[in-house]
């Protein structure tokens, strides 16, 4: 199967425009009220006029609202290939899957994406102004849960209209979201597809994140979160994100991407980036920071790290009488996220009875194997989301 | 779909399930046997598989399954969480029959056993007359590369059953191209059993 070929196939959906909307106050899960708030979004396809075929995308830690298609006239530099084509403008980061006869078919349904509460890409978050200060929030931004970014989204949905999305998908932060999604307002979906995500966090994956917010606090242009007016801490936010680069691929795939492949440099200094691997995580970590936010990094991992779609109760008990149907993804090769936990999850599916499929596809890729396995996942999300959308038991021929 | 296409263990299968029950197919391959099971008797199905090419196909099909082996794959679901548990030409691959088959009653009310039996005659023929381990049509593989971590006959499972304290309810044998009433265990591929505990 030839990747490559298949992600810069031209069929997107073309050119799009990022939307806001805004709503006065947001309960948080620990009490506190945050408000005005604000969420940019990106639509593809057409809702029908029944308002039945809306699938909410939910983004990963890095990710953004636009999943798909290109801005008119912008050329982010931050964005790399395979998500950045030429001289193309930049493509969403998940249009592989999104646009016409793709996955997520934009002539059958209408493709919702909206960057995360706590966000950087123009959704409320710590650097958004304090209409109390006047000033970027920073630290004074609360802490916030999975539970809340998707109390935000639910905002929007009530505000598109939409009493019932066909699903909800994502991997990884994302797949935390649709479980929140799923135990929380069940009632508002049809079908969720969790992909490489977890119940909870490990010790293994709460570490990891520490560590790139330890590198993010040790940097001495954080200045506790106010750096606003000054230069950003931009190494510790290079390193955070070099360290999750690492976490995203795995040992094969870094072999093969790179092997002990040399840089030809001639610069004087020992410690340069000699070897390929070292030169591509550098690339990575400072192109990240042209487009993240330092803080925006901190509360969202913290937000991962404290989630837990089971609220301390055993899994099955919270997806009790739940009606929506459930496609479960994992990757062999993910260690960040690795199999045994989305077993978890079909675990308490099995108990409290809920539709469910399961596949744990034969891939190299790790962790990113989410955004690359492009012929798998849209076999298994393209035929579960007919199923979903006419609302059949079976299809196809006996004995095909 | 024409009747003549489904095979006969299948058939016979489909005759034994109840309308609108609920069924956990262990080793459901392709998905064709509960494809037929949702067409026809409106069952609610589960599938289990371990071959990732062949969740594809039942995926295709509209199928609910869960990606992976029947010996783990049992012990997560709750007592009598179905009215049919069916190892269809899959039991004879389980590493642990034994345990599985416990396990499968407890998810089950009842299980629907089929297996190809060792004791049909041309693999009697074959290991008599030349001394050599069976090749036949349902159990087709050269003894290097079979899938089959077990050989039995019809007989052995009543045998099996019977020491285990385990109710035969139905006992449907069948050859190559229809069910066989004498001597099952010499004329007979197939035995499926409709057992329960």
């Amino acid at each position: 199967m030839n990747k490559e070929k298949k992600i810069i196939k031209n069929d997107n959906v073309g050119i799009v425009q990022a939307q806001t909307f805004s709503f006065d106050s947001l309960k948080l899960e620990s009490g506190e009220k945050l408000g005005p708030v604000t969420l940019v979004y990106e639509t593809y396809g057409v809702l029908n006029q029944e308002k039945t075929n809306a699938i909410l995308i939910v983004h990963a830690l890095s990710g953004d609202a636009h999943a798909a298609g290109a801005h008119e006239g912008q050329d982010d530099p931050g964005c790399t290939p395979p998500y950045r084509i030429g001289g193309y403008a930049t493509l969403g980061w998940w249009d592989a899957f999104i646009g016409p006869g793709k996955a997520f078919d934009t002539d059958k349904y209408f493709v919702i994406c909206s960057n995360i509460l706590g966000g950087c890409k123009g959704s409320t978050g710590p650097s958004s102004i304090n209409p109390k200060t006047n000033k970027p929030y920073a630290l004074d931004f609360p802490l916030i849960g999975i539970n809340d970014i998707v109390n935000a989204q639910k905002h929007l949905i009530d505000h598109l209209g939409i009493d019932k999305l066909l699903s909800v998908v994502g991997g990884s932060m994302g797949g935390q979201q649709v479980l929140s999604w799923l135990v929380n307002h069940p009632n508002r979906i049809h079908s969720a597809v969790p992909i490489a995500t977890t119940i909870r966090h490990s010790p293994q994956q709460i570490a990891f994140n520490e560590v790139g917010r330890q590198a993010i606090m040790a940097d001495a242009h954080w200045k506790s979160g106010n750096y606003y007016d000054g230069p950003a801490p931009s190494k510790g936010l290079a390193v955070a994100r070099m360290i999750g680069h690492i976490t995203y691929m795995s040992d094969s795939s870094m072999a093969e991407k790179f092997g002990r492949q040399r840089k030809e440099s001639n610069e004087p200094f020992k410690f340069t980036a000699d070897f390929e691997v070292e030169g591509y995580l550098r690339y990575r970590g400072d192109n990240f920071v042209k487009r993240f936010d330092a803080n925006s990094y901190l509360y969202i991992t913290k937000a991962m790290d404290n989630f837990d779609a089971s609220a301390g109760r055993p899994f099955c008990d919270r997806l009790r009488g739940v009606k929506a149907k459930v496609l479960v993804i994992s990757f062999k090769s993910d260690w960040l996220y690795p199999a045994y936990q989305s077993k978890e999850i079909i675990k308490g599916c099995k108990l409290a009875g809920v539709q469910t499929t399961y596949c744990e596809v034969d891939s190299t890729y790790g962790h990113d194997a989410f955004l690359l396995e492009v012929e798998e996942e849209t076999h298994l999300i393209s035929h579960f989301l007919k199923k979903i959308f006419y609302d059949y038991e079976v299809t196809g021929v006996y004995g095909a | 779909m024409a009747r003549k296409d489904i095979q006969l263990d299948h058939e016979v299968i489909l005759s034994l399930v109840g309308a609108q029950s609920s069924v956990l197919d262990l080793g459901c391959g392709n998905g064709d046997l509960l494809y037929l099971l949702i067409k026809e008797k409106k069952v609610h199905g589960q599938g289990i598989e371990i071959d990732e090419q062949a969740i594809y196909k039942c995926v295709a099909k509209g199928l609910n399954v869960f990606h992976g082996d029947i010996d783990t794959g049992l012990a997560e679901f709750s007592d009598k969480s179905f009215d049919y548990v069916v190892l269809n030409q899959s039991m004879q691959q389980i590493i642990h029959v034994d345990k599985v088959l416990i396990d499968a009653l407890r998810v089950g009310k009842q299980v629907i056993v089929g297996f190809p039996n060792f004791a049909y005659y041309k693999a009697r023929l074959q290991l008599f007359f030349k001394g050599k381990t069976p090749v036949t049509g349902l159990l087709p593989y050269q003894w290097y590369e079979t899938p089959n971590l077990h050989f039995l006959s019809i007989s052995d499972f009543r045998d099996y059953c019977r020491s285990k304290g385990i109710n035969i309810e139905r006992r449907i044998c069948i050859g190559e191209k229809r069910r066989v009433a004498i001597l099952p265990n010499l004329f007979a591929q197939t035995g499926i059993f409709l057992i329960s505990k």
